[in-house]
């Protein structure tokens, strides 16, 4: 099995450059546009691999992403926006004096982005974890709208209802496909350890894993505190993509597309969540004719539709949970493996028919 | 504060309260049935809403003849959301049929936005049940007697329907283990459905009172109103209906309460439902009148 082990990390370093190739080759020659797609796409990868390390993989249904993203976007925006513009925006309250001056460099801010919701996750899941299933789901959708709120009234710090602007932009794709590469690596790491064991037993049998030994809230605290870092993460990401926030960005809506990205790539597979993320993304790109007037042939004229983007998604995430619940993955991940065997089958076979 | 705004903050409390306490009814009926929260119940507010709406703007319907169409209509729908989205899915984990529920809860909200368009509309207020009435100083609306009123009715109607016909019987039966209910021949399917429709129903009436109340309707109005109740059904004991009702008026009165003693942090209104929401489901997470239950293996 050695040569199999050696074909593996030859074909992981080969996939690697394939991606960086295919980064490389992106960044100088799509448009804008077509750039900034892909980094959204980066982030809900994000996204939707943090959740599915909540939801998929140790069973807590958790619905409090969006307040996560909230915290990682706001910590990185207060602290990379300029102090000229933290004067000019902070007009309804001047801004909290500690906080005027303050400009780092933005790769510290955005990890203590995912940092700041690390704490807040941590302190949340402290109390929330003891709840289950419907009740989790509902105290941690309430969590969120309080953060929410919250971040509405802070006027000195977050600058209420209005929101931040001016954020510093940044546009590679080597910034988000690298971040997003490195969770889903970082990822697959901490669920082939013994604490990912310990969550999938969690999720398969609670009481069967406090049986074998396994300390149930710890782990459901590490994962949910995790979950909670690589959502705040992304929370920083957008906004520097975005370079905006306000709070009503952060609604529940925002929780119901990853979670549609978690439940259409399979609950228990990241590859599937990364596929979802880019399949959501660019099909809301696409999707947005739908909702633009359309003039078909010059004589039939369609006014345009706000809002039908999320109907045909509603009704994705219907079909997929009613007809096909293991969604794209279901919990299978793409492996070499499963493809070595494939082709040395095929291989054996077509050696079967020459003879 | 002065006795004139205090008896004021007590009137808008008993309204909200019976509001929230209408439509928590319906939660805690769903989910003392089948362990779901129906998240699209808060939905069925709006549908009802806008039923009512065009039933009287458009088809210019005597306003009562629209009020009972818009229950019917939502009944039937409540009854067809759960023969659609969640039957298919009654023996699938927990998660699974609250992904559906909260699916169904976002294409009824975006359906709204798209055929109706997401800019709120006035709501009409019949002359025969909208009033002022002043006493002393204090002048009210007349939805502030006729909500309780309507809500109190209604809640003894719900009661003698539970506890005193065969149908609340079956209804007590299958909430208690639907299995065995099925082998003794309780038919699960129809008493389900027959739960669907009523709290459905009281949604509507729930949906159609409130938007009276306060005369807007507009695509996304059911869902902090849903939200709340849901919390008031937890607060009463969720799968108690004098439960829900208690927890209705409960959270109705801290909440106006709240915002009358302390205007200055009245912009965390919203946050108040949810952190009583947490309160309760660490501490006691029963509810006030419901018994804690231990989870068996």
């Amino acid at each position: 099995m050695d040569d199999r082990l050696k074909t593996k990390f030859i074909l992981n370093v080969v996939l690697l450059l394939a991606v960086a190739l295919l980064i490389y080759w992106g960044q100088d020659n799509l448009n804008n546009f077509q750039i900034r797609i892909l980094n959204l796409a980066g982030i809900f990868a994000i996204l939707g691999v943090s959740l599915n390390l909540v939801l998929g993989f140790t069973g807590m249904f958790s619905l409090g992403h969006a307040g996560f993203m909230c915290i990682g976007a706001y910590t990185t925006a207060i602290l990379t926006m300029s102090p000229r513009s933290k004067e000019i925006i902070y007009f309804m309250e001047p801004i909290n004096p500690v906080l005027a001056n303050i400009q780092w460099p933005v790769l510290p801010a955005i990890i203590l982005g995912g940092i700041m919701a690390a704490v807040f996750g941590f302190l949340i899941g402290f109390p929330a974890l003891r709840l289950r299933d419907d009740y989790l789901a509902i105290a941690t959708l309430g969590f969120s709208e309080i953060i929410r709120i919250v971040v509405t009234n802070t006027i000195t710090i977050t600058n209420g209802a209005l929101g931040l602007k001016n954020i510093p932009s940044i546009k590679s794709l080597w910034v988000y496909w690298l971040a997003t590469i490195l969770t889903i690596l970082i990822i697959k790491r901490i669920l082939n350890s013994s604490w990912g064991y310990a969550f999938k037993a969690i999720r398969d049998n609670e009481i069967a894993a406090e049986a074998m030994g396994i300390n149930i809230f710890k782990h459901k605290l590490l994962s949910f505190t995790i979950g909670a870092f690589f959502a705040g993460l992304a929370g920083a990401l957008m906004a520097h993509l975005i370079t905006s926030v306000d709070p009503t960005m952060f609604r529940f809506l925002f929780t119901f597309q990853i979670l549609l990205i978690v439940v259409m790539g399979g609950m228990g597979s990241i590859s599937g969540s990364v596929v979802a993320a880019l399949i959501v993304t660019i099909g809301m790109e696409v999707l947005r004719i739908v909702e633009q007037p359309m003039n078909l042939f010059g004589v039939l004229s369609i006014p345009g539709l706000p809002g039908m983007r999320m109907v045909i998604f509603s009704i994705l995430l219907l079909l997929v949970i009613l007809f096909y619940r293991q969604g794209l993955m279901g919990t299978r991940e793409f492996n070499w493996d499963w493809l070595i065997n494939k082709l040395s089958t095929f291989k054996l076979r077509k050696r079967g028919e020459a003879a | 504060m002065s006795m004139d705004i205090l008896l004021q903050n007590i009137a808008n409390s008993i309204t909200l309260g019976s509001l929230y306490a209408l439509i928590a009814i319906g939660y805690t009926m769903v989910y003392g049935i089948i362990r779901l929260i129906n998240f699209a119940h808060a939905d069925l507010l709006m549908v009802a809403a806008y039923i009512a709406f065009y039933g009287i703007f458009l088809f210019t319907l005597p306003w009562w003849v629209a009020f009972l169409i818009a229950i019917a209509l939502t009944a039937l729908l409540g009854m067809s959301i759960e023969k659609i989205a969640y039957r298919p899915l009654r023996s699938s984990p927990r998660i699974t049929v609250l992904i559906s529920a909260i699916g169904v809860s976002f294409l009824l909200e975006n359906l709204g936005i798209v055929a109706i368009g997401a800019r709120p509309k006035p709501f009409p207020r019949p002359e025969q049940l909208v009033w002022n009435i002043h006493l002393g100083n204090i002048s009210f609306l007349s939805l502030t007697i006729i909500i309780p009123i309507i809500t109190l009715v209604l809640l003894a109607a719900l009661i003698f329907l539970v506890k005193k016909t065969k149908m609340g019987m079956a209804m007590r039966a299958v909430s208690k283990d639907y299995e065995t209910a099925g082998l003794m021949a309780v038919d699960v399917n129809k008493v389900i459905s027959t739960t669907f429709a009523v709290g459905s129903s009281l949604a509507a009436i729930g949906g159609i009172l409130w938007s009276m109340q306060y005369p807007q309707v507009d695509p996304l109005m059911g869902v902090f109103p849903g939200l709340k109740c849901f919390i008031a059904a937890v607060l009463g004991g969720i799968g108690s209906v004098p439960g829900a009702m208690l927890g209705g008026f409960v959270l109705g009165f801290l909440e106006i309460m709240l915002v009358a003693f302390f205007p200055h942090i009245s912009g965390y209104r919203d946050a108040f439902a949810f952190i009583i929401l947490i309160l309760i489901l660490l501490f006691r997470p029963g509810g006030i009148l419901g018994e804690n239950v231990i989870e068996k293996v």
